[in-house]
């Protein structure tokens, strides 16, 4: 088993991980889905499917210097940073393995190797946090950047709007990078929000704001890359707004009944892995049989992943009070 | 009487003071159309429409301040924090604004707000998603604070809090949202602010319990080898301080069972006030029985350890009634120690 670092190395380096990476993050997600419907995960989980594109795309683009924040629905951004799924089915499902010794759960994951920060389940708290980390950067005079990943509904909380402007006036070397995935919860964004396009948002604050392709990981990649840049040479902050759709309900019991007819259908035609298989194979990236043998080595780790945590030592009850404060 | 869960009688006391009062609206994130994430404002869009019931943005400071400011013009806004950790975004316009505006108008505005929110451990929601939070409304003077222990209390507390003219918190431990009770409804369910109620009787010890405590003490009580009053605290602030003393004073022996951690609890002004006031009568030290003071820890076996069980608190009391001391909580007994 590969560890994150290494992980996240191969991702960074090539493109064939990353497709990989994107089927590893549909199948974990998958796999959570059905541990949950046999009654295995306690509490809540929040599924990424439809969205593997702009994790990956993410994680592509920093650096592993670089600090992330991102939501409850992270499962998929802390597997593209390289969290391993032995440390995320272990933190679902409660074991000693998982990525902070399964006393957070599903919403609650953290790797500082790979420049993930602990997991938000507040609404909009990681966009200052992320702002945050740029600071030690800029204080320090370290070239490097942060990232705050988050919700389109996360747009609308007094924390987004005040971590911009603080970004903004300071020229902290942050990348904000909004999950535009249509809904907050139950409610369709125009329901909550009066733009269509959140990277108008930026305006307000004199940084730049562009609308990406979400389901493309090339241009996730590519947009990141380049406002990480601009970070890092002093330029300040700018907003990506990621164009996306969240395939499943909001967290486990929603089955999404508030859909218009046809909306997932027609989201499910720009499928991120279906398009981006396709587009490695014609480029011969990969080969003839490419895309059933990514699947079959993915669903043999993911299988082995599963077996190990089920067979592993679930976190002992002493363990709640290991880290209340620091030493 | 009707049986209703206990989001049921939720929802049937916010549409039975609509139905009374024109001036009572609706406020939160799903709570209309998806009819609230725990399913407390059943109907209500579909009868009193969406001018009066309305899904918000994720902007709790936005909207609770925007129903502080409908309060004090004359509304009676009721507004859902979902999970109460998110009153924490939204706390400056609670307990620095709405709770102050009476006292600083002299006494000529009034804030008739509800604000009602979901709280505790039990269902695997994590750190984030599952504390009880008293302590952060039960300290500032303005504001009101009750606790549903199940359907009959959600319902008569919900009531009196809309009418009352005051900013009211009422907590709602999620656990119980399913539990399923007789509900007396209507002008007679009614439950007045800063009163308590007897849930079970008995001789040994008082046991003073609060929401989801009130279940388990209630439990432990007909479980023991000992009988006690327990007493559902119902409010908080103000809390029912005739009730409980009555009660110690035939006792002797108080205990207070609370979710929260040990330290800054609820139980702590009850210990207090009670040891002050009634120190001759006490047979006993008082002996508070609490989670530990650590994050709520996600995982079944843990998070089940870190609430009070009712196995718990009767071990705790008999410990108290055998040896006439407080014994140490179970995560300083010495096979736990950390
Ligand atoms: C401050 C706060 N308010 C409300 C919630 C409840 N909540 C959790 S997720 C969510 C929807 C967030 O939508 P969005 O930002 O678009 O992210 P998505 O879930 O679509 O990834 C809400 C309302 C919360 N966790 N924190
Ligand atoms: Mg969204």
């Amino acid at each position: 088993m590969n560890t994150p670092l290494e992980r996240r190395e191969a991702l960074q380096q090539d493109r064939q991980v990353r497709y990989e990476r994107m089927v590893e993050i549909r199948a974990l997600e998958n796999k959570v889905q059905d541990l949950f419907d046999e009654g295995l995960v306690h509490g809540t989980t929040h599924l990424c499917l439809g969205q593997e594109a702009v994790a990956v795309g993410v994680a592509a683009a920093a650096r592993v210097t670089d600090q992330v924040t991102c939501t409850y629905r992270g499962h998929g951004v802390a597997l593209a940073l390289g969290l391993t799924p032995v440390q995320l089915l272990g933190e679902i499902l409660g074991r000693e393995a998982g990525s902070i010794g399964g006393i957070g759960g599903s919403m609650h994951l953290c790797d500082p190797e790979i420049g993930l920060m602990p997991t938000f389940a507040i609404v909009g708290a990681g966009i200052p946090v992320a702002a945050g980390a740029a600071l030690t950067a800029q204080v320090r005079g370290t070239d490097d950047a942060a990232i705050a990943v988050f919700g389109d509904g996360s747009t609308n909380i007094g924390a987004f709007h005040e971590a911009l402007n603080l970004a903004a006036i300071w020229k902290l070397p942050v990348v904000f990078v909004c999950e535009n995935n249509q809904y907050g919860e139950y409610s369709r964004i125009d329901l909550t929000t009066p733009v269509e396009d959140i990277a108008c948002r930026a305006e307000s604050y004199a940084i730049g704001g562009t609308i990406v392709d979400g389901q493309d990981p090339d241009a996730v990649a590519e947009a990141v890359s380049s406002a990480l840049d601009h970070a890092r040479s002093g330029g300040g902050p700018t907003l990506l707004e990621l164009k996306t759709y969240r395939y499943a309900g909001h967290s486990r019991a929603d089955t999404a009944p508030y859909r218009p007819d046809g909306e997932f259908e027609s989201w499910y035609e720009k499928d991120p892995i279906v398009n981006f298989g396709r587009q490695l194979l014609d480029e011969g990236v990969l080969g003839e049989n490419g895309i059933d043998e990514v699947q079959a080595t993915v669903n043999a780790r993911i299988d082995a992943a599963v077996e190990l945590v089920l067979d592993s030592a679930p976190t002992p009850v002493d363990a709640m009070f290991a880290h209340v404060l620091a030493p | 009487m009707p049986r209703m869960r206990m989001n049921q009688a939720i929802s049937a006391a916010i549409a039975d003071e609509m139905r009374a009062n024109p001036d009572v609206i609706v406020l939160g994130e799903d709570v209309a159309v998806a009819e609230g994430p725990f399913k407390t404002s059943a109907g209500l869009l579909e009868e009193f429409g969406p001018l009066r019931v309305r899904d918000t943005p994720i902007s709790e400071m936005g909207f609770l301040g925007a129903a502080v400011g409908a309060a004090a013009t004359g509304l009676r806004p009721v507004v859902e924090i979902m999970f109460v950790e998110f009153l924490g975004v939204a706390l400056d316009q609670l307990s620095t604004e709405g709770a102050k505006f009476h006292y600083l108008s002299g006494g000529q505005v009034t804030v008739p707000l509800t604000v009602r929110a979901s709280v505790g451990a039990g269902l695997g929601f994590g750190t984030q998603h599952s504390q009880t939070l008293e302590s952060w409304v039960v300290g500032t003077p303005g504001l009101k604070l009750a606790v549903a222990s199940g359907p009959a209390t959600a319902y008569g507390l919900m009531r009196a809090a809309i009418r009352d003219d005051n900013p009211v918190v009422v907590l709602e431990p999620r656990r119980l949202y399913a539990q399923r009770e007789e509900v007396t409804t209507g002008e007679a369910g009614i439950i007045a602010l800063g009163q308590a109620r007897q849930a079970a009787s008995g001789d040994d010890a008082t046991v003073v319990a609060l929401g989801s405590t009130v279940g388990t003490a209630t439990e432990a009580a007909a479980d023991g080898s000992w009988s006690a009053d327990v007493i559902d605290l119902q409010s908080l602030q103000p809390w029912d301080q005739d009730l409980v003393y009555a009660s110690v004073a035939r006792t002797g022996r108080l205990v207070t069972v609370e979710e929260n951690p040990l330290s800054g609890g609820w139980g702590a002004d009850v210990v207090a006030a009670v040891a002050a006031d009634l120190f001759g009568e006490l047979k006993a030290p008082p002996l508070r029985i609490t989670a530990p003071d650590v994050p709520v820890p996600f995982g079944k076996e843990l998070e089940e350890r870190y609430m009070p069980s009712s196995a718990y608190v009767g071990e705790q009391i008999t410990e108290l009634l055998d040896t006439g001391r407080v014994p140490p909580p179970w995560w300083q007994r010495e096979e736990n120690t950390p």
